[in-house]
């Protein structure tokens, strides 16, 4: 299958915008019927995250054994890694979950694999609907660790425009995440995914901790280098609270970009072997 | 023409080698239902995967419309519409929703997209159930969403995986209904069935199809007349040691075509079963002649008389 084709005149170019269009009006029109079940499974953790390490914590005697040493106030460290995790249990909830009912005995995905673009492209709006899921949840969890924790936590974000490009790199990085989960697993083990895949990254994604306090455990810190989701929670921590330790800019952008080029080509590469025979 | 179908091969590689496709030809006129009869597993469905982009094939060129469909999948699948063999209606989305999002999805307009889903719901008497969604569909009623959906972008051939499996034969007749109005509309008609009945009664044009291969092409009536479509007397014997003698015996009789040996017992081939009968259960009673069967001409014959197989065996 070709690449490029279609994309040969202006006239096509146009027809690839509005299918690509067609396909984000439909997701968008399941989301709005689903906005409670969205905003619940977005919110959630978060907001018990937040309510039990820096709301009931810190009231305990003997204070919050979590954050002792930890120099900036826990919920300081805790909001951008619970950002990062809200980007990709989106990314993962957005495509993984659908498309592993779609591709299983109902094969709903027929239909939009059979719309005139190429079939990759289907695959790719998939991501960035749930990349703008991804960021939706990610900004949500601002407002609770302002409200919630016993000493409001503040984001700091000075440069905007970095914050844009970390939010929108990693929430496209979690829906392909998402996309070579969901094309991959078949829908028996998809829950399997969770205990063996997404617990581990996550622990192990430097959301509850900087990543430059792993230094005394060096083999941890290097090893967790090829965790995707470490590169967002410190892309976060660099841009929401610079004030925390973090990883310089040369080593997170590079890093998401590499991992996002890396799983988008591996689940596009599994989309198109599990709808083309 | 505008299905043209060249040497088409289809080979699962794998622990065990399937030939699925074995050097298909075929050619679909402007405006006709064609129908591709064959038993399950002949390589009807893979035909039809291919025809749609949804199948690579191992050799062999697909044109829709002097489109090359492996070349440029996108663009042939404008052309094109399908209902595949299961349903696939979209459950996140009513009915409505589901024959609306997908003339967006081929880049129509909100208003255009609204008008053509309401005409067609109009069209296959949907209106009333267009707030539903498929969960709550018969499998009727699902199949005829399925029909609406495939044609809401006016492509210039309906693919048609085994239109009537799993519906009850009332729907199955709304369906045939439909698939005929098709053809006042101008669109082609491909179908692929492995009743006989369907493809005799809808099909204008039949491919008759096995182990990949097609056997035999042409309107239903000129298969029955040039593969000799013969009443079939299907007998079944006790004893079959006496066989070759009955066959060779009935065979010298006036209106016996020919006569052959089965598993069973015998098989004759004959220009009528009128008048023949008694003289054929004499003739076998010694045998110890259990059962008869008798199959007026019909494509099931004509399959028989090309495979020496019953289709659905």
């Amino acid at each position: 299958m070709s690449n490029t084709e279609g994309f040969g005149t202006p006239a096509s170019r146009i027809f690839f915008v509005k299918a690509f269009f067609g396909l984000f009006l439909r997701d968008l029109r399941v989301l709005s019927r689903e906005m409670g079940p969205f905003f619940l499974r977005v919110g959630m953790q978060p907001l018990l995250f937040l309510f039990v390490f820096t709301f009931i914590m810190p009231r305990m005697s003997g204070g919050n054994p979590m954050a002792m040493g930890a120099g900036p106030s826990f919920g300081t460290v805790l909001l951008p890694g619970l950002m990062a995790v809200a980007i990709m249990f989106t990314g993962i909830a957005a495509v993984a979950l659908p498309l592993s009912t779609e591709f299983g005995i109902t094969r709903e995905i027929d239909d939009r694999v059979m719309c005139p673009i190429p079939v990759w492209a289907v695959a790719l709006e998939k991501v960035c609907f749930s990349a703008l899921q991804s960021m939706v949840a990610a900004c949500l969890v601002i407002p609770m660790a302002i409200l919630i924790p016993a000493t409001p936590v503040l984001p700091h974000i000075h440069n905007w425009l970095l914050f844009l490009l970390i939010l929108v790199i990693a929430s496209l990085l979690a829906g392909a995440l998402g996309l070579a989960i969901g094309s991959s697993v078949s829908p028996r083990n998809i829950g399997l995914v969770f205990s063996i895949i997404v617990v581990p990254i996550t622990f192990l994604g430097c959301v509850y901790y900087p990543w430059a306090y792993l230094d005394k455990i060096r083999w941890l810190q290097v090893a967790v280098l090829f965790n995707p989701i470490v590169y967002i929670s410190e892309g976060l921590r660099m841009t929401v609270t610079p004030a925390v330790q973090h990883m310089p800019w040369w080593g997170i952008l590079p890093a998401l970009i590499f991992f996002l080029g890396l799983l988008g080509r591996f689940g596009v590469r599994g989309f198109l072997k599990r709808v083309i025979s | 023409m505008i299905v043209a179908i060249e040497a088409l091969t289809k080979i699962y590689e794998g622990k065990q080698r399937v030939v699925a496709l074995d050097g298909v030809d075929l050619e679909v006129n402007q405006g006709e239902i064609f129908g591709l009869l064959g038993p399950n597993g002949a390589g009807k469905t893979t035909t039809i995967g291919i025809c749609t982009t949804r199948t690579q094939p191992s050799g062999g060129v697909v044109r829709i419309a002097g489109i090359d469909v492996m070349k440029h999948p996108a663009q042939a699948r404008k052309l094109i519409g399908v209902v595949p063999q299961f349903n696939t209606l979209d459950r996140s989305l009513t009915v409505f929703e589901n024959i609306y999002f997908h003339c967006r999805y081929f880049g129509m307009s909100h208003a255009e997209s609204k008008a053509r889903s309401t005409e067609l719901l109009a069209q296959f008497l949907l209106t009333e159930r267009q707030k539903a969604y498929p969960a709550q569909l018969s499998g009727g009623l699902g199949q005829r969403v399925q029909i609406a959906r495939a044609i809401a972008h006016r492509p210039a051939v309906l693919f048609l995986d085994e239109p009537s499996a799993g519906l009850d034969p009332q729907s199955r007749i709304a369906m045939w209904k439909a698939v005929q109005g098709l053809r006042a509309e101008g669109i082609t008609v491909v179908l692929t069935t492995h009743y006989m009945e369907e493809a005799d009664e809808l099909s204008e044009r039949v491919a008759i199809i096995d182990h990949g291969r097609v056997l035999a092409m042409g309107s239903p009536q000129k298969l029955k007349d040039t593969f000799g479509a013969q009443t079939i007397i299907n007998l079944k014997l006790k004893d079959h040691s006496g066989v070759e003698a009955l066959a060779l015996d009935l065979k010298r009789r006036p209106g016996v075509k020919s006569a052959e040996a089965t598993p069973d017992g015998l098989r004759v081939f004959a220009s009528s079963a009128e008048g023949l009968l008694p003289e054929i259960i004499q003739a076998s009673i010694g045998l110890g002649l259990r059962d008869i069967t008798i199959t007026e001409p019909s494509l099931e014959t004509v399959f028989i008389q090309l495979t020496g197989r019953e289709l659905r065996e």
